[in-house]
């Protein structure tokens, strides 16, 4: 018998991203954990390596609050805006504060990020990948390396595991011990959360198990390697959750002049992050109206049966 | 800028997303990239190129955007596409094997050969300007077996050399480049055409960008000004067919309403 893993966001965080950590909240565009990287910044959790392909405005919060060293990533920027402001002033020189220390980079591709993610989950030394020739990404990171094939004579390029300490990830649904399921973009929150110590999983709605039994195939993550379920409607926004919510074009849009300028960033997050004790609190502040206008239409799957074995 | 109106009543973006579309004609499978190629993609597929299956590095394969989303992720490429699948299996199955025809990148910086930069402007260690870096463009500009480029000209872009190359496109010429990706065993043969606001370049036997057409309301001059080098331009230059009413009210209505690309 299994038992519940279901935990406050305050405590699953509490408990299990320690300082120092490498932490992948992982989710590309659709799904992005906003609601834990809130409660990690309100922790004031310190000397993180942030993994993500695209650290997105989560992680420019994020990095803003001050809870990281160190960023792994493979695309930098706010999509169809711009730049992320507050990571942008951590790496460019003439950007940084005086005497502030610059944000550690390590730096990929799409697919090599993916790549690092599936030798993590499948326990292997490296990930070979016919990507990087002739570009300066390896001098720039020396992590990515040329490797031999062993069968043939050709050279192509092979990148590291990334083995987070705590991976999360958001989720439509899961059961009250972390049998996860998704649909719509996948992105590679499955590779990141097998690569992971420890996983948190937080979802729009907690279900009985007999929901996921009904339909196996739609499940990514098995509870075995999930460590606690976090049940917080609306934890992505201002990113979405398909069929639930849209995404909040107009917040990525609005993120941008609140980021350019270091001091209004920082009077946003006492106002929506510090302020705000959990989800739910930041849900009413910013008000039924909002939430409305991202209330998508219905267009649902058929169903398949599985037949029955007796 | 070169934004303005030219005759009769079309911007520059409009007639570089228009020219990036038709030159997908017969194309099969396209990888999208946002933005720009975003729009051209989806009036390709509305125009010259009906059956064209639209890739989204997100996932998805076959998709039909029922709008035209400001990021590449977004929930309208799911539903109602042939298939969602993991990223890896997006990069590795449907790219690394092959099956990608054509890729669109933008850059920040190109040189005469069609090398991109779009991750940093000054020194890697102590940027000028940090740019987003790679995303999936360094393996798209390898394995895509042919790469498109959309970019708007000028003197910033257009240089002799680029500050870091992120894709590379024909390396330091095209004998050399394809002795590279032979021996690498690239599926990509490496940038097919560049599409500017000004006019569109195919690469010559030399592997460097030529000006083979020349849009209209531009002018040679024009083009010189915004290019950090002396370019190469076609003995038999054309003139691009301005867009047609069709192709303006598809861009105007259904895919950019709102002008946030094109204006």
């Amino acid at each position: 018998m299994s038992t519940s893993k279901v935990a406050s966001m305050h405590d699953a965080v509490a408990d299990l991203v320690r300082n120092g950590d490498t932490v992948a909240i992982e989710g590309f565009t659709h799904l992005i954990g906003f609601s834990a990287g809130h409660e990690i910044i309100r922790q004031r959790k310190r000397d993180l390596v942030l993994a993500r392909m695209t650290p997105d405005v989560i992680y420019d919060q994020m990095i803003a609050g001050g809870v990281a060293r160190k960023l792994i990533f493979s695309w930098l920027g706010n999509p169809g805006v711009g730049g992320l402001n507050a990571i942008r002033r951590r790496i460019e020189p003439a950007s940084l504060a005086p005497g502030q220390v610059p944000l550690e980079i390590e730096e990929y591709s799409h697919f090599g990020m993916v790549s690092r993610y599936t030798a993590g989950a499948a326990g292997l030394p490296f990930m070979p990948l016919r990507s990087y020739f002739e570009t300066d990404l390896p001098k720039a990171n020396p992590l990515i390396r040329p490797i031999r094939s062993p069968f043939s004579d050709e050279t192509i390029y092979a990148v590291p595991p990334l083995n987070p300490d705590v991976t999360i990830i958001h989720a439509q649904r899961a059961d009250a011990s972390g049998n996860t399921q998704v649909w719509g973009l996948l992105g590679c929150q499955k590779e990141a959360a097998f690569a992971a110590e420890r996983v948190i999983v937080v979802v729009e709605e907690l279900v009985d198990e007999a929901v996921i039994r009904a339909d196996p195939n739609r499940t990514i993550v098995p509870g075995l390697i999930v460590d606690a379920v976090v049940v917080d409607p609306y934890g992505a926004h201002p990113s979405y959750v398909q069929g639930a919510y849209d995404r909040d074009n107009r917040f990525y849009l609005d993120w941008d002049p609140i980021s350019r300028d270091e001091a209004v960033l920082q009077q946003w997050l006492r106002d929506w992050v510090y302020d705000v004790p959990d989800r739910a609190a930041y849900v009413e502040k910013l008000g039924a109206e909002r939430l409305a206008t991202l209330k998508p239409g219905s267009a649902p799957s058929g169903s398949v049966d599985y037949g029955e074995y007796l | 800028m070169t934004d303005a109106v030219v005759a009769p009543g079309f911007s520059r973006s409009e007639m570089m997303i228009v020219a990036a579309a038709r030159e997908l004609a017969g194309q099969r499978v396209c990888f999208v990239g946002v933005g720009l190629p975003n729009i051209a993609v989806n009036l390709a597929k509305r125009t010259v190129a009906p059956d064209l299956e639209l890739v989204y590095e997100a996932g998805v394969f076959g998709a039909q955007p029922a709008r035209l989303p400001l990021s590449i992720g977004d929930p309208t490429i799911v539903t109602g596409a042939t298939a969602v699948v993991s990223m890896f299996e997006l990069f590795a199955f449907y790219l690394q094997r092959g099956l990608i025809d054509v890729g669109f990148l933008g850059a920040a910086q190109i040189d005469r050969f069609g090398n991109l930069n779009s991750t940093v402007i000054g020194p890697y260690d102590a940027p000028k300007t940090r740019l987003p870096g790679s995303g999936g463009a360094c393996e798209i500009a390898i394995n895509a077996k042919n790469v498109f480029v959309i970019m708007r000209q000028s003197a910033r872009s257009f240089v002799k050399e680029i500050d870091f190359r992120t894709s590379p496109g024909n390396l330091g010429g095209a004998e050399q480049a394809e002795a590279i990706r032979k021996a690498g065993g690239w599926n990509g043969r490496g940038p097919s055409v560049v599409v500017t606001d000004l006019g569109i370049w195919h690469f010559d036997d030399t592997g460097e960008m030529r000006l083979d057409s020349l849009h209209p309301g531009a002018t040679l001059d024009e083009v010189r000004a915004t290019i950090a080098w002396e370019p190469k331009i076609s003995e038999h230059l054309e003139a691009t067919q301005a867009p047609t009413e069709e192709e303006l009210r598809l861009v105007r209505e259904e895919l950019d309403p709102g002008g946030v690309y094109t204006k």
